[in-house]
């Protein structure tokens, strides 16, 4: 007797959760819509979104003061979105819309119309003063040229600090945008790059740097 | 030093699924939304505060008290509607195969306790020391809760079923 009184309530059970269901896609839509209210409300700290590059998928992340991270596509994205969550702020949104302007040029720059980006950065990943000097030395590098990395040392203010200069580089939170493939070893080598040397390669030579 | 909270967005895809199909059995599927939205502006408001040990548990409390405010408004609103109307709408359980509609419909009749823990368990998809927390009440009294109800549920389905 007992026995088909469970048997009448596992059977129930499992008909609740047959019947219960929201579909995934219904989830999903009302999840986006709820991304653009949590913007509209002002609790959208980051917005992010990827571009398809010729290299990869980029990840692309700012806050209401501009570009804050770039992802390149060798990292890993959840990573990098985990980093922002704990360094910037947790209420990151995947919001398209608000790194439209990011992911525009960003394109026009693979396709070869565009040499300059013209966005404004969050710097607030950039810490100590040394490597902020060290990366606001390589936004003067014009498309098409390089320095080494003794020359962004003594640039930044401190001519023997090129190992310093280098690890600036190597912590660059916003690659691509700020131009940290545009510095490289006295004498022509690559020098090491956070997206692989492959990468670096790449963008030196799409800049015409490197033939 | 405690554990960095997730990027909200994994917050988000991980129980919005869950957390709509719990909503959906509370009010039902016309006004699911709108506590669905409700529920998360609220949880990204005091997402600092979530302590990270029942995340799901967490977000599924605060559901749980805007289907209260839902049912309130409406109660106070120009237009009370009986209870169980739009479950019986044809999109009241879209997708699943062959789901009994009656069957969410008789659960929106029971005592709201038995209701929001049959709701917890089965839409919400929660472990029973999940649904505790999110009815503020030991596990074991969220296991009889739910046991009660599966019980009446079932009486029920036997009335209808002889009378048919």
């Amino acid at each position: 007797m007992s026995e088909t009184n469970e048997k009448g309530l596992a059977r129930l059970e499992r008909a609740l959760r047959a019947g219960a269901g929201a579909g995934e896609d219904e989830a999903a839509a009302a999840a986006a819509r709820l991304v653009e209210r949590a913007d509209a409300a002002g609790l959208a700290d980051v917005a992010y979104a990827t571009v398809d590059t010729p290299l990869g998928s980029m990840l692309l992340a700012g806050t209401d003061r501009g570009l804050v991270r770039v992802g390149l596509p060798r990292e890993t994205f959840d990573d990098v979105l985990e980093e922002i969550s704990a360094r910037v702020s947790p209420r990151l949104v995947e919001l398209p819309r608000r790194v439209d302007e990011a992911r525009r040029e960003v394109e026009q720059y693979f396709e070869g119309s565009r040499r300059e980006f013209e966005l404004p950065l969050d710097w607030r990943l950039i810490t100590g003063s040394f490597r902020c000097n060290v990366l606001e030395v390589l936004t003067k590098v014009p498309f098409g040229e390089a320095i080494t990395y003794a020359e962004a040392a003594e640039r930044a203010g401190s001519p023997r600090a090129h190992r310093a200069a280098g690890s600036a580089c190597g912590s660059n939170p916003i690659p691509l945008v700020i131009p940290c493939h545009r510095v490289v070893r006295t004498g022509g080598e690559m020098g090491g790059y956070g997206g692989g040397v492959e990468m670096k390669r790449y963008l030196l030579k799409h800049e015409g740097w490197l033939d | 030093m405690a554990k960095p909270l997730p990027p909200f967005q994994a917050f988000l895809d991980e129980h919005r699924q869950p957390v709509l199909s719990f909503l959906r059995s509370m009010v039902g599927p016309d006004d699911a939304d709108d506590c669905f939205q409700e529920t998360f502006i609220a949880a990204m408001r005091a997402y600092d505060r979530l302590d990270g040990q029942h995340p799901r548990a967490w977000v599924m409390t605060i559901a749980r008290h805007k289907a209260i405010d839902h049912h309130r408004a409406r109660a106070r609103g120009p237009e009370p509607r009986a209870e169980p109307p739009e479950q019986a709408s044809p999109r009241a359980n879209p997708g699943a195969d062959a789901p009994d509609p009656e069957l969410w419909s008789a659960v929106s009749e029971l005592p709201p306790k038995q209701r929001a823990a049959i709701g917890l368990r089965f839409a919400g998809d929660l472990a029973y020391a999940e649904v505790a927390v999110a009815l503020d009440c030991s596990e074991e009294a969220a296991r009889r809760s739910v046991h009660e109800g599966l019980k009446r549920l079932r009486g029920r389905f036997a009335e209808t079923k002889e009378a048919a």
